[in-house]
């Protein structure tokens, strides 16, 4: 069990080899089928995840007012969202007439790229890590930091008041938020002494480091919060106020291109929580993947319990939350960390 | 990178850089140029990619692509005006601002041309970091520049409050 998918990935490679032999092609591109097929197995547990935490998200909302939730397609609903995705394919691609057409097209498929790529430094088991850089978290920071492009483009280009305020607060949210969130990873980094997610990992052996950085874990879940545009801090595309942000005018496929990548982001950022507070795939009994996923399950069903109980809150104290509270913070615990560091480690 | 496909990369970057560069300068609607921007932004991270120079790549792509999206913002707030397609307007300065592009051109050319480059006599290995050496010489030898910078951008940080407050006029 433990090795289940590394063993299927090294059948891959030997078919792949062997392909590559028959078919008398160069040996490198053996590499390079190898990184389409980890690339088609990341999309695949990307898409999958997504539908069920969209059945998931649905159902633990409903839970959370008194509500039953989907319940008629299948048993207990469970079909909703295969039923939903069905729906959407089928739905006309609108464009506005007045829309800045390249822009509007450009931005449903620009929002999957980052979002997938960041999957590719995620130890979802132990040795099964795509690739191990030896920037991965850093790789992490600076991919998920181009995701605003892609917003601001799809607001922009829509030509639609909503749509553009919507994206201008994406823009002062995610830049705002992203300093507290990397200074929060740097606390851990510290400790681990590495960018590697392999190292950090490893470094958390003996404990995880939310034991020994609490109040970055603390940082790391508002400033992921208010990065994944979840409630409470879901302003970006507040109902009440501005329909429905960047997302207004998009429908059918493209929408659900959003859609899929609001999730995966989800998927992605409580997978690097796991890994760098929770101790990643680590963890006895169960082999490591599993207890990965567990891991990632247990953070998910976190960021939902947190949205559908916390109401939302208004940009301006968005703003004063960020600069006045969490940057100060996860300053001094970065100062913390470091003289902690060195009256334990001897100067 | 492994070496057979290296120069077809280089020249899929060169051309979708410089492309993408032109794009910048000579397209009308701003926000178009700022697009163009990020991918002249992201080729040059790829050239850093190419060069094995691995975290300056992702601070490439960090600091510009992503800080682009500010440039954005401000682009589209600061020239909105009835015609979006007249808002990066061709200027008529078309003698000096030659003059000005060739004495640049000379310039850097002619450096690059006569500067003695280092080579490194063997590729880096591969789980080799470039981070730690670049840290080491940012806080031994560098540390002055470094500082220099720290303080510069603390400068613009209290600039920035000290213009979002605004002076108080006293009645």
């Amino acid at each position: 069990m433990e090795s289940l998918f590394i063993n299927i990935g090294n059948l891959c490679r030997e078919k792949v080899v062997e392909l590559t032999e028959v078919l008398n092609l160069p040996e490198a591109f053996a590499g390079y089928f190898m990184v389409l097929i980890y690339a088609i197995a990341i999309l695949t547990f990307v898409l999958l995840n997504a539908i069920v935490l969209v059945y998931l998200e649905r159902k633990i909302a409903a839970y959370l007012q008194q509500r039953l939730g989907p319940n008629r397609v299948g048993p207990r609903g469970i079909l909703q969202s295969l039923a939903d995705v069905v729906k959407l394919l089928g739905k006309e691609d609108i464009i506005p007439r007045a829309a800045d057409k390249w822009i509007f097209r450009l931005a449903a498929v620009l929002v999957i790229v980052p979002t997938v790529m960041v999957y590719a430094v995620i130890p979802f088991g132990k040795d099964m890590i795509a690739v191990d850089l030896n920037i991965g978290i850093f790789y992490f920071i600076a991919i998920s930091s181009t995701a605003t492009i892609a917003l601001l483009m799809a607001g922009w280009g829509s030509n639609n008041k909503y749509s553009l305020l919507g994206s201008m607060r994406v823009v002062a949210q995610m830049v705002s938020y992203e300093i507290p969130l990397v200074f929060s990873m740097l606390g851990v980094i510290m400790i681990a002494g590495s960018l590697q997610m392999s190292d950090i990992v490893a470094a958390q052996k003996d404990m995880w480091f939310i034991v020994f950085q609490p109040v970055a874990f603390l940082i790391f879940i508002i400033a992921a919060t208010a990065e994944l545009n979840r409630g409470p801090f879901d302003l970006p595309e507040g109902e009440q106020e501005i329909i429905a942000g960047p997302f207004t005018e998009y429908s059918g496929m493209r929408y659900a291109l959003f859609f899929t990548a609001e999730y995966a982001n989800l998927i992605s950022t409580s997978a690097i929580a796991a890994t760098l507070f929770l101790g990643g795939p680590s963890g006895p009994w169960l082999p490591s993947w599993m207890w990965f996923l567990i891991k990632v399950y247990a953070m998910i069903l976190f960021f939902m319990w947190i949205r559908w109980t916390i109401p939302r809150i208004r940009i301006d104290h968005l703003m004063k939350l960020n600069w006045k509270f969490l940057v100060p913070l996860s300053l001094v615990n970065i100062f913390v960390t470091g003289v902690a560091l060195k009256l334990f480690s001897g100067w | 990178m492994s070496g057979m496909a290296s120069p077809v990369i280089f020249w899929v970057l060169a051309v979708v850089t410089v492309g993408a560069g032109l794009a910048v300068a000579l397209t009308r609607n701003i926000v178009h140029s700022a697009l163009f921007l990020v991918l002249t932004f992201i080729g040059t991270a790829g050239f850093f990619m190419l060069l094995e120079a691995d975290f300056l790549a992702a601070v490439q792509i960090l600091i510009y692509a992503g800080g682009v999206s500010v440039l954005l913002v401000f682009g589209v707030m600061l020239t909105r005006h009835g015609n979006i397609k007249l808002s990066n307007p061709l200027n008529r300065y078309k003698i000096t601002g030659g003059i000005v592009a060739a004495l640049l051109l000379l310039l850097t050319g002619g450096l690059i041309l006569y500067s003695e480059w280092e080579v490194s006599p063997e590729a880096l290995r591969e789980q080799e970091s470039t981070v730690s050496a670049i840290a080491v010489s940012m806080l031994s030898e560098y540390v002055i520049p470094f500082e220099a910078a720290a303080l510069l951008l603390l400068v613009a940080l209290i600039g920035a409050v000290l213009l979002a407050k605004g002076v108080k006029h006293s009645k």
